[in-house]
């Protein structure tokens, strides 16, 4: 259980992701604001409470690892990781997207070497997190006492629309096969893509149930109750032979009325003024 | 051209040995299939390491970004799939995954060029070469035989960068020793004069002195894989008819040797080059590239035209698309032509 404290604490860091999200797309004049507004909650959780990592020592090899497959959300990435202190806020505010900026318009470790993975191209990003594991396996010599293999656990971000594409469910089998226990992927389940919604573009449900029918440990919550995501991720954790998916409803654009459930802020920007109306609804 | 005491090879076996070798001297070589560990000569690593082997199924892009994850936690990944599959299936993923990442995977593609043979022109992988060599951070990689193959493939192993080494299924003659020099990035002179002493069996090295008769060459062949015996061969005819040809084996064809490759064209003001591949995009063209802005000389390109392969014996299909001795030893003597 976390203290009202802590989610309160998670609550206002959460606030600051979304402001700064606002701020760079606003200068950066092009982005995908709706789901990185849509997945600051989860952002926050993970760097603020889960993951097991130390921004000042960023290539700490026991550090739990976080895969962003879908790196068009990267200015949620940068914005959380400016606010857990791996570089300052300001660094970021004016140089999204910017020639020869380490924040590219999506990420790219070459340019900013605290991430874990060059990403972009929808539907790589798990069979990635599957290496990751594999290869953690394989250094373990295979089991440990608690019946994991792992001290570490390693994260994947996914959207949901990225499931259309045929190789993330290569990458589910691979996972379930090799029983990838310390694999937890968080599906940012917002049912819009640049298209349209999901169920008109082309439908996802039954969701949870494909994940299921494929062997994953699987559970739905809402994405922006830190309570319901802690739950979620420490019951992950005691699934030692089996990945776990926790599928994340959120409201894209999450946080200023106007963006909210709008397929067209998918990959849309605030202009300056709906900038500073939505910085006020972020107060 | 050969005769029954030549010894016949296919590069992917000498891959499979390779491959063991690399497996040994360091413990974080692993190895992944897409269901085709048998064909890809896997099987012997498989069995010796079984704990580092992953069978992910008929599964390409997913082989790639799994080896791509792996390399990032510090393993030594190979991955092998016919070359149709791997680089083809999955080329996007092996730009993003492992050539943007800039992770360390060795992706090996057997039966490339007409060697899936009696599969027909579905199977038959006639444009890897144009698909790897222009991807920044990858290194890629054409054996000409199985000592060469193994030899590369430790050395790719050794190497910190994403390598594509192109393997075929053809059993072809071996050209090298043990003691032929092998370096990522150097091309090799087989051939360069009149030799009525070359060996039956192809086999030989050249002594430091031979090199300076290079010059005494008309023509300049530049080649790679498969079809580096078939030139030695035509090379060999050739000399008997007095004209004198210098064979190079470019096994390393991103990044080109481009020293030895001006080199050549300087010393011998015509160059001919032969692959088992389409010309668009293919190794030809990459030496094309590289003259034209240096050095431009006549030129001739053996390889195939635009066309898919189709069901035959190999060496039907050598000789149907036009890359077989008599082709060779006639572009030669085209480029001497041009040369005037």
């Amino acid at each position: 259980m976390l203290s009202d404290e802590k989610i309160k604490f998670l609550g206002l860091k959460a606030n600051e992701i979304r402001r700064t999200v606002i701020e760079t797309l606003v200068n950066a004049g092009s982005g995908h604001t709706a789901g990185s507004l849509g997945t600051a909650d989860v952002f926050a959780y993970l760097f603020f409470h889960a993951l097991n990592h130390d921004p000042k020592k960023p290539d700490w090899s026991e550090r739990d690892r976080l895969i962003v497959s879908n790196g068009h959300i990267c200015p949620v990435l940068y914005a959380t990781l400016a606010h857990a202190s791996y570089f300052p806020v300001k660094n970021l505010i004016g140089s999204l997207r910017k020639f020869g900026s380490p924040f590219q318009g999506h990420p790219q470790r070459d340019f900013l070497p605290v991430l874990e993975n060059s990403s972009g191209p929808l539907g790589e990003g798990l069979a990635q997190a599957v290496g990751m594991v594999l290869a953690e396996k394989i250094d373990s010599g295979g089991e440990t006492s608690n019946g994991g293999f792992a001290s570490k656990f390693f994260f994947c971000i996914l959207s949901d629309a990225e499931l259309q594409e045929g190789s993330t469910w290569e990458a589910i089998m691979l996972a379930a096969k090799e029983q990838l226990g310390n694999l937890i992927a968080i599906v940012d389940r917002n049912k819009i893509q640049i298209d349209g919604f999901t169920e008109k573009i082309m439908p996802l449900e039954p969701l949870r149930e494909k994940w299921e029918t494929f062997n994953w440990h699987t559970a739905e919550i809402n994405g922006h109750d830190f309570q319901e995501l802690d739950e979620a991720i420490l019951a992950a954790k005691t699934f030692h032979l089996k990945p776990s998916v926790i599928i994340a409803h959120t409201i894209p654009g999450k946080g200023v009325k106007e963006f909210e459930n709008k397929p067209e802020w998918h990959g849309k920007v605030p202009n300056k003024e709906e900038g500073r109306q939505a910085l006020e609804q972020l107060k | 051209m050969t005769n029954s005491q030549t010894k016949l090879k296919s590069t992917r076996a000498g891959f499979d040995e390779g491959l063991v070798l690399a497996g040994e001297k360091n413990e974080r070589v692993v190895a992944l299939t897409a269901d085709l560990k048998e064909s890809v000569c896997m099987s012997a690593f498989a069995e010796k390491f079984p704990k580092r082997f992953i069978e992910v199924g008929v599964a390409e892009q997913n082989l790639a970004g799994v080896a791509s994850g792996m390399a990032a936690m510090g393993k030594i990944p190979f991955i092998g799939s016919f070359a149709i599959f791997s680089p083809g299936r999955n080329w996007e993923q092996i730009r993003t995954t492992i050539c943007y990442n800039n992770q360390p995977v060795k992706i090996v593609g057997s039966h490339a060029g007409l060697s899936a043979s009696l599969d027909g022109g579905s199977h038959q992988m006639l444009e890897d070469i144009a698909l790897t060599r222009v991807l920044p951070n990858l290194i890629v990689l054409s054996p000409c035989d199985a000592i060469e193959a193994k030899k590369m493939t430790v050395a790719a192993a050794e190497i910190d960068k994403p390598v594509y080494i192109r393997l075929s299924r053809a059993e072809t003659p071996i050209v090298t020793s043990e003691e032929t020099p092998f370096e990522i990035g150097k091309a090799e002179i087989f051939l360069k004069k009149k030799r009525s002493d070359l060996s039956t069996d192809l086999r030989f090295n050249l002594e430091d002195k031979e090199r300076s008769d290079l010059k005494k060459s008309e023509v300049g062949i530049i080649t790679t894989g498969t079809m580096v015996h078939k030139a030695l061969a035509a090379a060999k005819e050739l000399s008997e008819s007095g004209i004198n040809v210098s064979v190079m084996n470019l096994s390393t064809i991103k990044p080109l040797d481009e020293k030895a490759i001006i080199k050549l064209a300087k010393e011998t003001g015509a160059i001919v080059t032969v692959e088992e591949h389409q010309i668009a995009g293919g190794m030809g063209s990459a030496v094309a590239e590289l003259l034209a802005q240096n050095y431009p000389v006549p030129m001739e390109f053996i390889g195939v035209k635009n066309q898919f392969g189709q069901t035959g014996t190999y060496e039907e299909l050598l000789n149907f698309y036009g890359l077989n001795v008599l082709h060779i030893k006639q572009a030669v003597r085209r480029v001497m032509k041009k040369k005037g």
